[in-house]
């Protein structure tokens, strides 16, 4: 069973504001998770080469030529705080690591 | 006219509109009207009016439904989640624009699980969609609006994405075609990721032949995508009229007790092997070792990547802002607590676990060397058949709430799927008959790009079998 430290640690790293109940339940539920997907540990997987992507491309590669990609005003349509220099962001403040 | 024109495949109205018999804005319009008056959820918008058709082109305007998760330009993309409410994205996805530079027409935008997230499409913002066979039940997911769409007739075709089965299922739950093509065949740009070394964009459709028109105008290699490869050969409409000599694989593994598969569903599979022998078809058995490994494997795998992808989210570009006056940290986590739902949480905590110092190898490497296993699994396999087959689904569509509280049983549900999305080779799911009234799903799956081949099997079985999915498409049977 998860701790309620350990949820709590995921979530910040995860950018997740958790109410406590949220939390109790999230520990509960990921437990039952994890305990079902870890009898895969206990298979003989000794020299067995991981698989991060089926396809067998390597570096696809372009020419280094510039191109023109989306207007600031079109990217910037959709933000919830478009700013001349950008995207608004509120301040890091006290939380900033 | 309009009952006869509904019951038209999309690959034949385009043949009557390319043969001057039939005009692409009266087939928009009945659809356009159906789509409109749907009530079952299947769609998060629905185009005012038609768009211009080009009725000489090679999908003569026919009409196609996209999952909501294909970023089209202007049009809502909110891949089902609060997080993007009214995104109106600046450009769109490569397969859209492909299908519509052949000529098709946008319809609508359909409901889906959050973020594809999910087996039953309960975990839309948007809400649930209803199984039109039985509008108590699900339809599956994560296309179940594209699925219900398509078999309740309220859209010719539709686009949808497979991860770990979110094309097939869904198609088996609703008495339709689903085809998840072999990954990098088609684009995945504008694609709002979930698992990047999973997602593959893919046809479901009323028959084979339809699923074959819309995959050859979507696959091919894009400057915007570095895993998309070429397609090898063109695809073709298939034409098959027998199995004569194709070894079908049925593996052990996937078939038994231990996938929880219902009676129900393992008799319709079994009197559809039965119809492929008397096609010719030679059917034995074949195992795949690892199989029963591939859920566990995935469920490391695809959050891990989730949760990498969805950390896009975070209140600044575009969509959800929670907070903007407090400090930029806690803006993010209530950004994000109050934009995803809980399945999402649920998975961006699992992902960020197995992902986290410590844990690192124990479950994301463990499982991508058990996705090496069953990638050989299946190669191994295929040495000595020519396709794995196996029911799409344990079970027919259950009903709403079932397993919504259970998400370990939900995700049981993409047992017999999740192994080919690991392996990323093509699979098709098409209507094998009924179990008390609702559709079962049959799967073929073939190595890398062998589509043709696979669409010419699943048309010759398609042919013998007879499948009736009209009673869906004239109001549900019960």
């Amino acid at each position: 069973m998860l701790s309620p430290e350990v949820v709590d640690h995921v979530a910040r790293l995860a950018r997740l504001e958790l109410t406590d109940a949220e939390r109790d339940k999230m520990a509960v539920e990921l437990s039952k998770i994890l305990d079902h997907i870890e009898a895969i540990q206990q298979l003989d997987l000794d020299g067995v080469e991981p698989t991060s992507h089926v396809v067998d491309v390597v570096n696809a590669l372009r020419a280094d030529v510039p191109h023109r990609s989306l207007d600031p005003e079109v990217a910037l349509a959709s933000a919830p705080e478009p700013t001349p220099a950008g995207f608004g962001v509120p301040s890091p403040g006290a939380s900033a690591e | 006219m309009s009952g006869e024109l509904l019951d038209l495949s999309a690959a034949a109205a385009a043949a009557a509109i390319r043969a001057g018999e039939l005009e692409a804005g009266e087939l928009f319009e009945l659809y356009r009207a159906r789509a409109a008056a749907d009530d079952l959820n299947a769609f998060i918008w629905v185009a005012d009016e038609a768009p211009a058709a080009d009725g000489g082109s090679p999908l003569a305007g026919v009409p196609l439904a996209v999952k909501d998760l294909f970023c089209t330009e202007g049009v809502p993309s909110q891949s089902g989640s609060k997080i993007l409410e009214d995104y109106r994205p600046p450009y769109t996805a490569t397969v859209v624009r492909k299908l519509a530079d052949a000529g098709a027409t946008l319809l609508a935008k359909t409901n889906q699980d959050e973020f594809a997230m999910g087996s039953s499409n309960e975990n839309s913002a948007y809400g649930p969609v209803l199984n039109p066979w039985d509008r108590a039940r699900v339809p599956g997911g994560s296309s179940g609006g594209s699925a219900a769409a398509v078999a309740a007739g309220l859209a010719p075709w539709a686009l949808g994405t497979d991860t770990g089965g979110s094309i097939r299922q869904p198609a088996a739950f609703s008495g339709i075609v689903g085809l998840k093509p072999t990954y990098g065949a088609c684009s995945r740009f504008g694609m709002i990721a979930f698992a990047s070394s999973l997602d593959q964009a893919g046809p479901l459709t009323r028959d084979v032949t339809d699923a074959a028109l819309l995959l050859r105008h979507m696959v091919g290699q894009d400057a915007n995508d570095s895993t998309s490869l070429a397609f090898p050969e063109e695809v073709q409409l298939p034409s098959r009229q027998d199995l004569s000599g194709v070894r079908l694989g049925v593996p052990e593994e996937l078939i038994g007790a231990e996938g929880g598969i219902e009676p129900g569903v393992r008799a319709s599979f079994d009197a559809a092997l039965e119809q492929a022998e008397k096609l010719g078809a030679i059917i034995q058995p074949c195992t795949l070792p690892h199989a029963p490994h591939a859920l566990s494997a995935y469920y490391i795998i695809a959050p891990a990547e989730a949760s990498a992808n969805l950390a896009r989210f975070d209140g600044v570009r575009y969509g959800l802002r929670v907070g903007g006056d407090v400090d930029l940290t806690t803006m993010y986590s209530r950004t994000r607590a109050q934009g995803f739902g809980p399945e999402v949480k649920r998975r961006i905590m699992l992902g960020t676990y197995a992902l986290s110092s410590g844990y690192y190898d124990a479950y994301y490497g463990t499982a991508q060397r058990v996705r090496t296993r069953i990638a050989d699994d299946f190669a191994a396999a295929f040495g000595s058949v020519d396709f794995i087959v196996t029911p799409t689904a344990p079970s027919t569509a259950f009903e709403l709430g079932a397993k919504s509280d259970d998400p370990l049983a939900m995700y049981l549900n993409d047992f017999c799927t999740v192994p080919m999305s690991l392996a990323g080779i093509p699979a098709i799911s098409i209507p094998c008959g009924l179990s008390d009234g609702l559709p079962v799903g049959f799967q073929l799956a073939g190595p890398a790009f062998s589509e043709n081949r696979l669409l010419d099997a699943a048309y010759a079985l398609e042919q013998a079998l007879g499948f009736d999915g009209s009673p869906a498409r004239n109001g549900g049977a019960a």
